[in-house]
């Protein structure tokens, strides 16, 4: 927790533009460069920022353990969701082009934009949980 | 002397150089943030050969979460390194021939840049144009070398330049299971960390107190 009102003024600033960055990284990750891994990081790192400026305690009111835990889940179970639908459409494991027969092309778009959600999720949890650990916040 | 070259070689001293501080620095603050350095001057090296995917990875990974972990731990640890013994002689003569050994193998690597370099010329030219079909006929799976694919919009695996960025194309769709498993590994690095500190049972905690 910083005392200096500069400090926490300004970061308190930074952090809705690190979280847009990180959203943009996401959802861009097919066109520019980037993808989940970064995006994820992007993401931890605004709410790291957080919890330096106002307190491991803020910020675990904002995102409480059981989220944090769940997200981190629910990105490996996207991923591999993602494969098992391409199964049950008659794919392979993860062969988007199956997710939408009459757009191949927008359909691995599509599985893509999914998977790479998936691996975004996990990421920031897991960052977040490790930073949490090390902090020394008990939930 | 070509320019990026140039560049490329000062970034390349200044890193090493950064490296080298953090290792001899008493002082583990300043040890952190050479450390931070060191990796920003990296990225900035990857965005200068064009790995604009890793240099964003090293930039956030390298320079940012790992800086600010580092610094985490050290306010538990304190931050004078203690005075520590002699070094040791045979480690210091594993570590030189190991070095030796790893830069007697990059002699039989492609020259820097080389655009005959198999790693150009084997599958890259097909991931570039996104037209390998990503689930090969039974018959041709374990061919040794890719035949070339239908071209066309409706060929089978073609993008239609919906994912131009071809490292997540690669990453996400034909390296697929590859990803997936680097998002089990990491899953299961924050599983293992929520199992093993995990606030201990009131008894138990009674019980290693006596």
């Amino acid at each position: 927790m910083s005392e200096s009102v500069v400090l926490r003024t300004i970061g308190g600033m930074l952090i809705p533009y690190i979280l847009v960055y990180g959203l943009y990284v996401q959802m861009h990750g097919e066109i520019g460069p980037g993808g989940g891994f970064q995006a994820g990081v992007l993401v931890a790192a605004a709410f790291i920022l957080h919890s330096l400026l106002f307190g491991p305690t803020g910020t675990m009111r904002l995102l409480p353990r059981w989220f944090i835990d769940l997200s981190m889940s629910l990105g490996v179970l996207l991923y591999i969701g993602t494969g098992v639908v391409c199964l049950l459409q008659g794919g392979y494991f993860l062969e988007y082009s199956v997710l939408d027969r009459t757009d191949p092309a927008a359909a691995e778009a599509l599985g893509i934009t999914l998977v790479e959600a998936g691996v975004g999720l996990t990421v920031a949890s897991v960052i977040l949980t490790i930073v949490r650990k090390v902090q020394g916040v008990s939930p | 002397m070509d320019p990026v070259l140039l560049l490329d070689v000062i970034l390349l001293l200044l890193a090493v150089a950064a490296a080298f501080t953090a290792i001899t620095l008493r002082n583990l603050l300043g040890s952190v943030m050479m450390m931070g350095i060191y990796s920003l001057l990296l990225a900035v090296i990857w965005a200068d050969l064009f790995a604009m995917d890793v240099s964003i990875t090293e930039a956030s990974i390298g320079a940012g979460a790992s800086t600010i972990l580092l610094l985490m731990a050290l306010t538990r640890t304190g931050t004078r390194e203690r005075k520590s013994g002699d070094h040791s002689l045979p480690a210091l003569i594993v570590v030189v021939l190991t070095g030796l050994v790893l830069i007697q193998g990059t002699s039989e690597l492609p020259r820097f840049g080389d655009p005959e370099a198999p790693a150009h010329r084997h599958v890259a030219p097909q991931y570039l144009a996104q037209q390998v079909p990503k689930v090969a006929p039974p018959s041709e799976a374990m061919g040794p070398a890719p035949q070339p694919a239908p071209v066309g919009e409706d060929a089978p695996g073609n993008f239609g330049h919906h994912v131009p960025n071809t490292v997540t194309a690669v990453l996400a769709a034909y390296r697929g299971y590859d990803t997936m498993f680097e998002t089990v590994v990491i899953f299961s690095a924050g599983m293992c960390l929520l199992l093993l500190l995990r606030p201990l049972p009131r008894k138990q905690e009674e019980s290693i107190d006596e």
